[in-house]
């Protein structure tokens, strides 16, 4: 079994159009290695200098990972992680 | 081109006015490009130069309009003090390619600017709206 990632249409340009791909890993931050490895170019989208973009939100099952533990935030299988760009401007 | 129902135009103008002088912001969502279901979201930030949806909110929505077969085919805020006309700000963090980012400004008390714009990879390019019934 693996943690299903849920990816916004802005990246899909990197699963090959997937809304969804499988990855492992015991934390958020290798978990986000694992899918660089199947899908390079996606941690720089996520990661800036070793967290996680301000301006992206990635959410365990039903919280978002900024309250929980960021990148170190545990994750096992069955999981969901869901990436959604913030919406915001000025 | 976007076309709107008069009535969502109204619904995204009322709730501009109604949290001027902060900046309101919101989604339509719809399908095949469609706009039909309004959808007000908090402004995180309640800041009168800056939005952002709160974050649980919009993981709520947004599965809501995936269980819905929807997209947010509008995504919507409110300028207070300056013209309808994205920021560098809104250009640099928009995000949904296939939205039609409406821009409402409430800095006149009498007349409402209400214009739409296409923001790919840092480009914007306005486009024409038309009020349907």
């Amino acid at each position: 079994m693996a943690i299903e990632v849920r990816i916004p249409t802005i990246l899909r340009n990197y699963t090959g159009g997937a809304k969804a791909v499988a990855a492992e890993g015991a934390t958020l931050d290798e978990l986000i290695s694992n899918l660089e490895s199947a899908h390079p170019g996606i941690k720089e989208r996520l990661v800036d200098q070793g967290s996680l973009r301000r301006f992206v939100n990635v959410y365990l099952n039903d919280e978002d990972v900024r309250f929980l533990g960021g990148l170190g935030t545990p994750v096992s299988d069955g999981d969901t992680v869901t990436v959604l760009p913030a919406v915001a401007g000025g | 081109m976007l076309t709107i129902p008069q009535e969502l135009v109204d619904k995204i103008v009322a709730h501009a006015r109604a949290d001027h002088p902060d900046e309101a912001c919101g989604v339509i969502a719809g399908r095949d490009g469609v706009p039909e279901r309004f959808v007000p979201m908090a402004n995180a930030e309640r800041s009168p130069t800056f939005y952002r949806f709160d974050s649980m909110e919009q993981l709520r929505v947004w599965r809501e309009m995936d269980d819905r077969d929807e997209e947010p085919v509008v995504i919507y805020h409110s300028h207070t003090a300056t013209e309808a006309y994205p920021s560098r700000t809104d250009i640099s963090y928009a995000s949904e390619p296939n939205a039609h980012y409406v821009l409402v400004s409430t800095r006149d008390e009498d007349e409402v600017e209400f214009r739409s714009y296409r923001i790919l990879d840092g480009v914007v390019t306005e486009e024409e709206v038309r009020f349907v019934p």
